[in-house]
């Protein structure tokens, strides 16, 4: 029996590949996603070791804040000379630097800030380094106040060199400097990890990192031979002071590394959830391909049935079949994902910063263990209903004409209507309550359940869609065709169903997300221009008062954004240069208190928060902020959020105490007859010393938010790309077992006259049509999900429902032309046939 | 009317020395040797051979499904031998009808939408007028909306005669058309088949290896070994399976 069931598989090889091919592709993806996060936690382990290379501890102030993320990168407190004495002195320290660090952005030759992808951009003294890493490559030291030096990497990407002039945005206002020299790391890299880094003589950069000199941001100690790291850094911290905190190199580098560990985990976590929705697809391609040649097979598993085979041997051989498949599938994707997650991570390497060394791509367990696990289950139980009906074929079926009997669909039905049923009350109890885990076994349970209903739906559905295109009679057979077995069509069509749907379900949300932007930019922001930059860009507050004081200019304000403790509890949260001016240009409506007249230190809060904290006009609130010691705070105003702001929001005597006292976003309004574009052409050059912040017009703003939302778009797409092609693997792998099923109807249409253009035609039409369904569906149900989630983030902001016309039209289009290509090979197949062989194919 | 279609008896398909060979080497197996035959216009042909004698392969070159590896075949005044795809293609849209053994109706059809199938394909009116006589001969008004599945197989088998005259080809071939009937049905595809040839001038050539069946014929050609060995006109049925003995001893000599 086991060999028959072997033998049959070896003889409908290339039947099986389309099907195992969905199974690889999902392996892959599965196995690639560890392979990627495993290399690049590995790569950036070993980057952080190097970064702590000769640094066995350091000294820094002690935090305000818990490191929240996002925060700042560099230490917001500096420590006094006094203490890099004291560290000096400590038994057992056998070299001390104080370290001089802040943030310090170059401007390239074309007047933009020069990024990196998420690496540091940072400015230091030049001075001894303790770790022995760096080697000025050309030039000399910075020694003049106008001089710096340039990391191979920064000199590199802005294309500098010794003798040019660069300019840098630092604490201090835009500074130029003449690049003196350019210095690289140990073995010939350009950076450590993708970062820019510059360094000034120890003056300037005292005066523009720190803003003070005789100060430092870190303290770093190096212990004398027979210290441990341990031992000095508990000697050090001793002698420091409850101030101050004192961690090892190597706990410096774990904590680093767990930080991006984490974000990486994160990352892998996105990625198999998209392996799981191509692995879901997978599922319905080879639950079909067993069906259907369960179906064509019905005759030879009758005659073995009626030869003694057992019902379990019938089992047995097609779920055995299916375990073959699975194996070899979960292999070939294994090794696959491999390569995929290889080339990734020299992509991410080569396009995220340049010079990450990455290590060696290495085969993890998680990566073999879930290929293995996932790869079989999903066929194994791909197959187990396709066995069960194999089990159940009768003897007597050997000896009837083979025919494929229309079974009744009303089984199939109740039970989609009960899964649908269940799902969407699942998704819906678990948006309302924001439980993920409800929300996404909600919306599996619903796919299934729909993919159940299909069937019934296939037939209306597909005629209407087929009677579109059978304008000739190809088209007609093609339609008819596809009515033929509603079930192959309705699940070949769910497999497409579910990757538009997705798709189609986030377009709604990012296109109701963009909607409300634009509604509360043009309803309740009375601010006709916003000021604002890149991520953690800034303005002196100097540069607010010269646009309050430009001509045309009826009222101006500005906030400062930060991390603060408010009530013992860590949040995000602005400081308001000026109440009255913000409740005016943000459309705010008091509900107890008044926003002018407030001063001192004052808050601002958002009634559902007050209600929650129980907080209401005149009530105290402790507030620690990234330096200074806390405060006292109390409530001013209490008002109705709108959708532009919301929370907690602190009088400008907080600034002072923000990690930067630098404001990160302005509005102002034209006064009443200026134009808005004057009043912008006028304030635009005080901003000339500050490429990373710009001044657009509300409308400019609103395109701005809701370009990123495209990227958001364009991601899950290409995330979602791979579940579609699994799809049209479906397609292609349907209309090819048609083809070899109907080969005696195709001859005899080739033989009554039939082109070979016309059979690829009639091909064509059922590819289309069943695409097209596939994409109807899809659509449908991605407009429930859609507008599902968006009612439940209704409270987060999305109060419009928008609706995404044009790409829900592309998807529909994009669908047809897959319809198309998936024909290409079968149709091609079916075209080659030879006539007299086909018409007496058994 | 009938005398004046009979008139025209000229030749409507004809095979000169035509040679066909399958497999090579040590397998190598004639099917036919130099087989040359002219098929008379307006009357009832059969081809009657053992098994192996190459009779299918015969019809099969003369329609057009298979080519040949030595000799010409002639539709009309087509030259077969050498059509490419889209000229054989021409010709079966134009000048041939099929029936086969095995029915072969689109199950996704109507019995009407099967019949018409032909011109449907090739884009031409159907004769309403020819395909009622057609409909009223094969005696299937009633069965017009049924699809395959709820007709009996001699309901088929007419089906397909219909297919195969609807077009008014040059020829219908028929390969075994009642090999798959009880005798009933045979007999009726075979008068519906007879009638065709004497009453609407219709050809048509017959593969079989009953010589019930061959005697419906206004001629039957007898093949052995990949060659013509005798001829009848106008035979019996006892006349047929003496012919037929014979050949047997033959071979079995």
């Amino acid at each position: 029996m086991i060999k028959a069931t072997l033998k049959s598989l070896m003889a409908r090889k290339l039947r099986l590949l389309l099907s195992g091919l969905a199974v690889v592709l999902g392996v892959m993806f599965v196995s690639g996603s560890f392979v990627l996060t495993d290399t690049l936690d590995r790569s950036f382990t070993s980057l952080f070791s190097s970064v702590y290379t000769g640094v066995d501890a350091q000294v820094t102030a002690k935090p305000k804040l818990e490191g929240g993320e996002g925060g700042p990168d560099y230490a917001v407190q500096s420590l006094p000379a006094s203490t890099l004495d004291t560290v000096r002195g400590v038994d057992g320290v056998r070299a001390v630097t104080g370290d001089v660090i802040g943030s310090a952005r170059a401007i390239g030759k074309n007047g933009k800030v020069l990024t990196t992808s998420g690496a540091p951009r940072v400015g230091d003294a030049w001075g001894e380094d303790l770790s022995g890493q760096r080697v000025l490559r050309e030039g000399r030291a910075p020694t003049a106040d106008n001089e710096v030096v340039l990391g191979g990497f920064l000199a590199k990407s802005g294309g500098f060199s010794v003798g040019d002039d660069v300019a840098v945005l630092t604490a201090a206002p835009k500074e130029t400097f003449e690049v003196v020299g350019i210095f690289g790391y140990q073995g010939g890299r350009d950076s450590l990890g993708g970062e820019m880094s510059l360094s000034f003589s120890p003056a300037t950069a005292h005066r523009v990192l720190l803003g003070e000199p005789d100060t430092y941001s870190s303290i770093t100690v190096q212990a004398a031979d027979g210290v441990s790291q341990d031992v000095v850094r508990d000697r050090v911290a001793a002698a420091v002071g409850a101030d101050v905190q004192v961690k090892t190199g190597a706990e410096l580098a774990k904590a680093q590394t767990d930080a991006i560990g984490e974000g990486l985990k994160f990352f892998n976590y996105i990625l198999l959830g998209f392996a799981g929705i191509a692995l879901f697809v997978g599922t319905f391609i080879i639950f079909n391909t067993f069906s259907i040649i369960v179906a064509q097979r019905t005759k030879e598993l009758a005659l073995m049935r009626a030869m003694g085979a057992s019902r379990k041997q019938m089992m047995v051989s097609v779920v055995l079949e299916a375990l073959v498949i699975g194996v070899i599938a979960s292999v070939v994707g294994l090794g696959a994902g491999v390569g995929v997650g290889a080339l990734l991570a020299t992509l991410f390497a080569t396009f995220g910063g340049g010079s990450l060394q990455l290590a060696a791509v290495g085969l993890p367990a998680a990566a073999v263990i879930s290929s293995f696990a996932v790869g079989i289950l999903v066929t194994m139980a791909a197959s187990v209903f396709p066995a069960v009906r194999a089990s159940r074929i009768a003897p007597v079926a050997a000896m009837r004409e083979a025919a494929t009997p229309d079974r009744p669909l009303t089984k199939p039905t109740v039970a989609g209507a009960v899964l649908s049923a269940a799902g969407g009350a699942l998704l819906g109890v678990g948006l309302a309550n924001a439980v993920l885990w409800m929300v996404f076994s909600g919306i599996l349970v619903a796919f299934l359940g729909v993919a159940l209903l299909t069937p019934l739906i296939s037939k209306p559905v597909v005629a209407v869609i087929g009677g579109l295109l059978s304008w000739s009679m190809p088209g007609t057979l093609g339609r008819r065709n596809s009515a033929r077995n509603p079930r192959r069509t309705a699940i070949t069509a769910a497999a497409l169903m579910v990757g538009i749907a997705l798709i189609t379900g986030v377009s709604i949300i990012l296109t109701s997300a963009t909607a409300s932007i634009t509604k509360v930019a043009d309803t309740q922001i009375s601010a006709d221009l916003i000021i604002s930059g890149e991520q953690q860009a800034t303005f002196e507050p100097a540069v607010l008062d010269a646009v309050k004081a430009t001509p045309g200019v009826e009222s101006a304000f500005g906030f400062y954004s930060d991390y603060a403790v408010v009530n013992g509890e860590q949040q995000y949260l602005q400081a308001i240069t000026d109440f009255s001016a913000w409740q005016r240009l943000f459309g705010l409506k008091a509900t107890a208190g008044s926003f002018d007249g407030a001063a001192g230190r004052t808050v601002a809060v958002a009634e559902e928060t007050a209600k929650e904290k129980g907080l209401g006009v005149g009530s105290a609130v402790t507030v620690q902020l990234s330096k200074g010691e806390q405060q006292t705070y109390t409530v001013a105003v209490v008002y109705a959020k709108n959708g532009a702001m919301d929370g907690i929001q602190l009088s400008a005597a907080a600034a002072v105490d923000f990690s930067q006292a630098k404001l990160t976003d302005g509005f102002a309004k034209a006064a009443a007859g200026t134009s808005v574009a004057d009043v912008q052409k006028r304030i635009e050059p005080l901003f000339a010393d500050n490429p990373e912040v710009s001044v657009q017009d509300r409308s400019a703003y609103v395109k701005q938010q809701a370009a990123q939302l495209d990227t958001v778009l364009l991601m899950v797409q290409i995330l979602l790309a791979l579940a579609i092609l699994i799809a049209v693997l479906g397609v292609i792998n349907t209309l090819a077992l048609s083809v070899i099923e109907r080969t005696r109807e195709l001859g005899l249409l080739r033989a009554i006259g039939m082109r070979r253009s016309q059979i690829m035609r009639m091909i064509t039409v059922e590819s289309v049509v069943i695409s097209v369904f596939g994409a109807l569906l899809g659509l449908l149900v991605g407009t429930g999900l859609g507008v599902a989630t968006v009612e439940a983030l209704k409270d987060q902001g999305i109060t419009e429902l928008g609706f995404p016309w044009t790409q829900m039209g592309t998807y529909l289009a994009v669908a047809a032309v897959v319809g198309v290509v998936a024909a290409i090979l079968p149709a091609i197949r079916a075209a080659r046939l030879n006539v007299l062989n086909a018409i007496s194919y058994e | 009317m009938t005398a004046t279609m009979r008139t025209a008896t000229t030749v409507a398909a004809r095979a000169v020395g035509v040679t066909k060979v399958y497999g090579s080497g040590e397998a190598k197996v004639t099917a036919l040797d130099g087989v040359s035959v002219d098929i008379e216009r307006g009357r009832f042909t059969a081809i009657m051979g053992p098994s192996g004698s190459g009779k299918s392969t015969l019809m099969h070159c003369l329609a057009g499904l298979d080519d040949v590896d030595g000799g010409e075949v002639f539709v009309g005044d087509t030259r077969v031998t050498g059509l490419k795809d889209k000229g054989l293609t021409d010709l079966r849209r134009m000048k041939v009808g099929f029936i086969f053994q095995q029915f072969n109706l689109l199950p996704t059809l109507t019995a009407e939408e099967n019949i018409v199938l032909p011109l449907a394909i090739g884009g031409r009116k159907v004769d309403r007028e020819w395909f009622d006589t057609v409909i009223d001969t094969v005696g299937l008004r009633d069965r017009l909306s049924h699809r395959p599945t709820q007709l009996s197989g001699g309901q088929q088998q007419r089906v397909a005669c219909a297919r195969a005259l609807v077009s008014r080809p040059e020829v219908v071939f028929a390969d075994e058309p009642t090999g798959n009937l009880d005798s009933t049905s045979g007999a009726e595809v075979l008068g519906f088949l007879q009638r065709s040839a004497q009453e609407f001038g219709q050809t048509v050539v017959m593969v079989t290896h009953d010589a019930n069946a061959a005697s419906y014929a206004d001629r039957v050609i007898f093949l052995a070994d990949g060659r013509i060995v005798s001829e009848l006109v106008e035979p019996t049925a006892e006349v047929v399976l003496d012919t037929m003995k014979h050949l047997d001893g033959v071979i079995a000599r």
